[in-house]
């Protein structure tokens, strides 16, 4: 027996296929379909959890997502452990383990609970009245304290072992929830020949059938034709059924997000399947049939485990066959809790009486009431409760005061009507309107592309709903191009369940007394009191209530509480609810893992890692790399032995000395093609480029509008028509970009187009004296001679019998070679430029040492000498801006009073008074060390080295005016001494630059 | 030994490297195989002078958003923006054909730029879709469809060469992500 409150013959589960589960470590069992909270209520177990901020014993309020109170920590390992499930909507599978959670030591006997005794100290706004001083004591003590005792659940500290995946689908039409309405606007778009998306966030479609049993739709019981319905949907080839799959976020243009559980269920899950999978839909019309919400009734102690909404309670016996008590007492301001109850007493279940607050209830329901043997108790209220684990008694009197008297129950379900869930509506932009006649919140105009049906839409009626949904449905298809021959044809349906009436705030006793706890927000544990108490202290916006109270703020969104809040709000303003307003719906509508949003995009997929056509020798060769954006680049190839010091300083020896390849295929490369490339590469760069010849090659600077640096590069001119541009290795992209951009925005009469070349190419650089000698066997039809080939010219030949575009050029002040030859032979080309060079005493060297040979020669980097506030003036780069050009990117902008005016900072080498002394980038520099703090920095040092080659090191940095200053010694105070520099000129070697064309 | 044998020698050295080779991946229902190599044109010029371009390249330029064309040699023609096509050809040299043209256009050799990726089998569309934002429906992505898009955190060209079959043009380094992500995607292709 899967528990003794099981009533044989009631639901629609199959008692012989039982499954184990624990609870709390207890061994308990269940029925195949069980939720966590229907198998544990058919255990006889309602106590599930303590609440969060008192710790007093909770239970299962609802049978569905709305859960605020049976959270719990659920999984099948350590590693797939997730806290926060809600009981709910968990399914049971064999093997389950499911552990209460806020409780120590243990779930009956809770330390914790001492706060709820404690509690008139801990009203709403507590926090941020209470810990204010000593100020101190927040950091060290309040903060600690408060962060270690609150949040619910604990995270499991093992990686996930499980994979997400991701779908994006387009669809015609999404209908989003499968119950009545849902399925018939699903059936009548598909009759239509739309592509239909049906998600719905429980293992059956259905919907209220769930619960109403007494609905009939097609002449069959409502959830006979909502299987029939969906077997239906299934077989047709322009529909997608989704079950157990959450629409959580309503994103632009109807894009809307979908969470499905695929394994959460299942005992032994295939490992290929992922465990959720996150359906990104962009649909052209999405049909918002989400149904609605039941309310609890406020009223003192309101909590107890066992007191449960009446819809939750009639689900639980209708579907799972469980019975919430034997002894169940009703208190309800709406009709439908009198259904439940009618179920309830049919089921062989004691229901001693129902406590309606309406002085004249429907007098059919009265009359079955009576036929059953139910009192009725109309026009009175239920006043308080009692038991502690486990609620045990009412006290019922009447509404208006007077005698009470105490029923004996073990269970209590209510109803204060039900709250259309607009949450999908809101988040798609739309705003709710106040319906006067029907008193709540119902969808207004429809902002994206969407319809509302059934009970989110406040159609109460079952038979007109289902065809309103088949209209919405099929006018969706004709809306989004389809083009049907006849609608399908919408069925009757009827349900003796009425949904009419209802109340919001608080019900009688939880009245104006201050002690009383009637809850509002089960999750937050908000009462009543603390709205009242809020708006008291001034709060008179709902937001300002709700941030104050923290109702509505926990996992559960409020599903329960916003409207009953909002309502005392509005009592104690004497204001029309719709003037205080309505907080606003975010999504997700219900809490998603992060491995579903995350998906595909773990370890290697997290980033793409970018690798030159040389990576796999650079390995293989022991390098050491570093990220340069997504590039993996070579940093250092450190030898055995060698920590990173020693080999950058022998590659810096050994490039000067005999030479060095290097592997510069990352560098941005875009190729400019056209009859007026030449004028577009004016107006572009700050140099001039009309009088470069064909076969030679040039710096350039770029500039943003406002004429402060942006990228560098050495641009060759290959034909009249065609250059070859190069980037830096982090600029290439938006270099590519900032040129696309101008010449389709400012200049899109020039006859000229942009390629993005950066990996057509490997780049490979052989730098030093040795270097002609080293490519010049391998060269073809290119005639190497310093005559015929001097620095900057560039020429287009074979290599290893493959095109090349050969580079004369040098960012290291070495006369060198840069050969481009097609990236998938760089490999293969490095192999053939090695097998020459290790014989002739050179090496491979990385980015480490290129930074260190280019300082020597004062070359800049873009984003490390500069830093977007830096002009070609400040650079000391003035000589490549052309003075005659009539226009350029950034001409207007360098000639700006603040970037020509005296004291900017200009660009110049810093020799420390220790030459062993490497400064440290970043450092500030001062003209006067014992000035007081806060000191005038004057400059800061943007590259610093250890120079092997000049035997010193050296530095550059930005000093105010620093070119005047050179000779004269600054400082750069550090915490624990003050450097002594003497400003200098920026080339620290070969200041005549000899070697270059060496 | 001789220059000229040097050089000789160095030219037989010199192989062509494709940044997938060997590697095979797939699930049940789609298969992933790095294409062959092929030559690629990024071709840029004024639709007006598709004419003629076309006729030196024997086949007809697309001049609608998201086609492509196709001749009997198996060279690809892929339409990516109004001035912008790319030229694929596994056995001929679009470049050297563009060469001749006089009207006014912009050829840069892309082939080494790019690699490719086909995806073929019943859950094709689907593993494509892991990444892939872009209605791939019949409707809207029919057979020879082509489009510059993003795949998961990198920008792709699709092209839809048969019923379940595509090619996925992607930058050199970036393919062993696109690899990797398909590989991933695959195994959750609802074939």
């Amino acid at each position: 027996m899967s528990g003794a409150n099981r009533i044989k013959g009631k639901g629609r589960l199959t008692p012989a296929k039982t499954v184990r589960f624990t609870f709390d470590g207890k061994a308990l069992s269940a029925i195949e379909g069980d939720t966590l909270a229907s198998a544990l209520i058919a255990n006889g177990i309602h106590l599930t959890g303590r609440s969060f901020k008192y710790h007093r014993p909770r239970g299962i309020l609802s049978a569905g997502p709305e859960e605020p109170n049976a959270l719990m920590d659920v999984g099948r390992d350590a590693a797939r452990r997730t806290p926060n499930v809600r009981a709910t909507v968990q399914e049971v599978f064999d093997g389950l383990q499911a552990n209460s959670q806020n409780r120590w030591p243990s779930l009956s006997f809770d330390v914790g609970g001492l706060n709820n005794l404690a509690s008139p100290f801990f009203a709403a706004g507590f926090y941020y009245k209470t810990f204010m001083w000593p100020k101190a004591a927040w950091k060290r003590v309040y903060e600690p304290v408060i962060r270690a005792a609150a949040g619910l659940g604990v995270a499991p500290k093992e990686p996930d072992p499980d994979h997400y995946s991701n779908h994006n689908v387009h669809c015609d039409v999404l209908v989003i929830g499968g119950g009545a309405t849902g399925l018939a606007g699903a059936l009548a778009a598909a009759h239509a020949g739309a592509d239909v998306v049906l998600c719905d966030e429980q293992p059956e479609l259905g919907g209220a059938f769930h619960h109403e049993t007494d609905a009939e739709v097609d002449g069959m019981p409502g959830w006979d034709w909502a299987q029939a319905a969906t077997a239906e949907l299934r077989g047709m080839d322009n529909v997608r059924v989704l079950t157990r799959t959450t629409a959580f976020g309503y994103q632009a243009q109807n894009h809307v997000g979908l969470v499905e559980r695929v394994t959460e269920h299942l005992d032994r899950p295939d490992p290929a399947l992922p465990r959720e999978r996150l359906w990104q839909v962009r649909a052209g019309r999405v049909v918002i049939a989400t149904g609605a919400i039941e309310r609890h009734m406020v009223f003192a102690n309101n909590d107890r485990p066992g007191i449960m909404l009446a819809s939750a309670a009639r689900t639980f016996l209708n579907h799972f066959g469980v019975a919430v008590g034997a002894k169940v007492g009703v208190y309800t301001a709406c009709d439908s809790a009198w259904n439940a109850a009618f179920d309830l007493k049919r089921a062989g279940v004691s229901v001693p009486a129902i406590v309606d607050v309406r002085p004249d209830p429907d007098p059919a329901l009265v009359a079955w009431a009576k036929e059953l043997g139910i009192e009725v108790l109309a026009g009175h209220a239920v006043l308080d409760t009692s038991g502690s684990l486990r609620v045990r008694s009412m006290k019922v009197g009447k509404a208006s005061g007077g005698s009470t008297r105490d029923i004996a129950i073990d269970a209590l379900i209510m109803s204060a009507g039900w709250t259309p869930s607009v949450h999908m509506y809101s988040q798609s932009r739309g705003k709710v309107v106040w319906d006067e006649a029907s008193e709540r919140f119902l969808p207004g105009r429809n902002v994206q592309d969407c319809v509302s049906v059934g009970a989110c839409n406040g159609d109460d009626e079952l038979g007109e709903a289902i065809a309103d949904a088949a209209r919405a449905g099929h006018e969706a298809a004709l809306a989004t191009g389809r083009k049907a021959k006849s609608a399908w044809t919408a069925p009757e349906a009827e349900t003796r369940t009425s949904w009419t009436g209802g109340m919001k705030g608080s019900a009688a006793g939880a009245g104006p007394d201050t002690t009383v706890k009637a809850f509002v927000d089960f999750q937050n544990d908000v009462t009543a009191k603390d709205i009242r108490l809020a708006v008291r202290e001034g709060m008179h916006s709902i937001e300002h209530v709700k941030r104050f109270t923290t109702n509505g703020m926990a996992t559960d969104q409020g599903k329960t509480s916003n409207i009953h809040g909002l309502a005392i709000a509005a009592e104690m303003l004497d204001k029309p609810i719709p003037q205080v307003g309505l907080t606003t719906f975010r999504s997700p509508y219900t809490p998603v893992t992060f491995g579903a949003i995350v998906n595909h995009s773990r370890g290697p997929l997290f980033d793409p890692a970018r690798k030159t056509p040389v990576h796999d020798w650079e390995v293989a060769h022991g390098a050491v790399f570093e990220d340069v954006g997504q590039w993996k680049r070579a940093w250092y190839y450190p030898r055995a032995g060698e920590d990173m010091h020693d080999a950058v300083n022998r590659e810096c020896r050994t490039v000067r000395a005999a030479a060095g390849m290097f592997d510069a295929s990352t560098l941005g490369k875009i190729e400019v093609v056209g009859p007026d490339a030449a004028q577009f590469l004016n107006l572009m760069y700050t140099n001039g480029w009309d009088k470069l010849q064909p076969g030679r090659c040039k710096y350039g600077i770029m500039l943003r509008e406002d004429g402060f640096i942006y990228d560098d590069g050495v641009v060759g001119r290959l034909a009249e028509d065609r250059f070859h541009v190069t980037t830096t290795t982090g600029g290439a992209p938006r270099v590519m970009h900032h040129m696309e951009d101008y010449l389709q925005t400012e200049f899109p009469d020039l006859k000229v187009w942009l390629t993005s070349t950066t990996e057509q190419w490997a780049v490979i650089a052989v730098q030093g004296p040795k270097a002609r000698e080293i490519i010049a066997p391998l060269v073809e039809d290119i005639d190497l001679s310093n005559e015929a080939m001097p620095h900057m010219s560039v020429r287009e030949g074979r290599i290893c019998g493959v095109p090349t575009r050969l580079f004369r050029m040098s960012f290291t002040g070495e006369a060198g070679y840069e050969i481009n030859v097609p990236a998938d032979y760089g490999a293969s080309i490095w192999e053939a430029l090695w097998s020459r060079a290790e014989p002739l005493g050179a090496c491979a060297y990385g980015t480490e040492t290129m930074h260190v040979l280019r300082a020597e020669k004062g070359y800049i980097i873009v984003g490390q000498d500069t830093d977007g506030t830096v002009t070609p003036d400040d650079a000391g780069l003035n000589w490549a801006v052309a003075k005659k050009k009539p226009d350029f990117v950034g001409i207007r902008g360098m000639k700006r009073p603040d970037l020509v005016a005296p004291g900017r900072k200009q660009l110049v080498g810093l020799l420390t008074r220790d030459a062993k002394m490497v400064l440290e980038e970043g450092a500030q520099i001062v003209a006067d060390p014992n000035q007081s703090v806060p000191m005038t920095m004057i400059g800061h040092v943007t590259s610093s080295y250890w120079s092997e080659n000049c035997g010193r090191s050296i530095a550059m940095g930005l000093v105010a005016d620093g070119r005047a200053l050179k000779g004269k010694t600054l400082y750069v105070p550090m915490p624990d001494r003050t450097i002594e520099v003497e400003i200098s000129d920026t080339v620290f070697i070969d200041k005549e630059g000899v070697r270059l064309n060496g | 030994m001789a220059k000229s044998a040097q050089r000789a020698q160095a030219a037989a050295e010199a192989i062509r490297v494709e940044p997938l080779l060997g590697r095979i991946s797939g699930a049940a229902g789609v298969s992933l195989t790095p294409a062959k190599p092929a030559a690629r044109v990024s071709l840029r010029a004024n639709p007006v002078d598709a004419k003629t371009l076309s006729k030196a390249l024997g086949l007809d330029l697309p001049l609608k958003p998201k086609t492509s064309s196709a001749n009997a040699k198996g060279r690809l023609a892929l339409w990516l923006g109004p001035d912008e096509w790319l030229l694929i050809d596994e056995s001929g040299d679009p470049m050297a054909d563009l060469k001749k043209v006089r009207a006014l256009h912009s050829a840069v050799d892309v082939s080494h730029r790019n690699t490719a990726i086909l995806v073929a089998g019943t859950g094709a569309r689907a593993t494509l879709e892991a990444g892939c934002p872009q209605d791939l429906r019949e409707s809207a992505f029919p057979v020879g469809a082509a489009s510059r898009t993003v795949m998961g955190k990198i920008e792709v060209v699709i092209y839809r060469s048969g019923e379940s079959e595509y090619r996925v043009e992607c930058w050199r380094s970036f393919s062993d992500y696109a690899f990797t992500f398909l590989s991933d995607a695959a195994r959750d292709c609802l074939a």
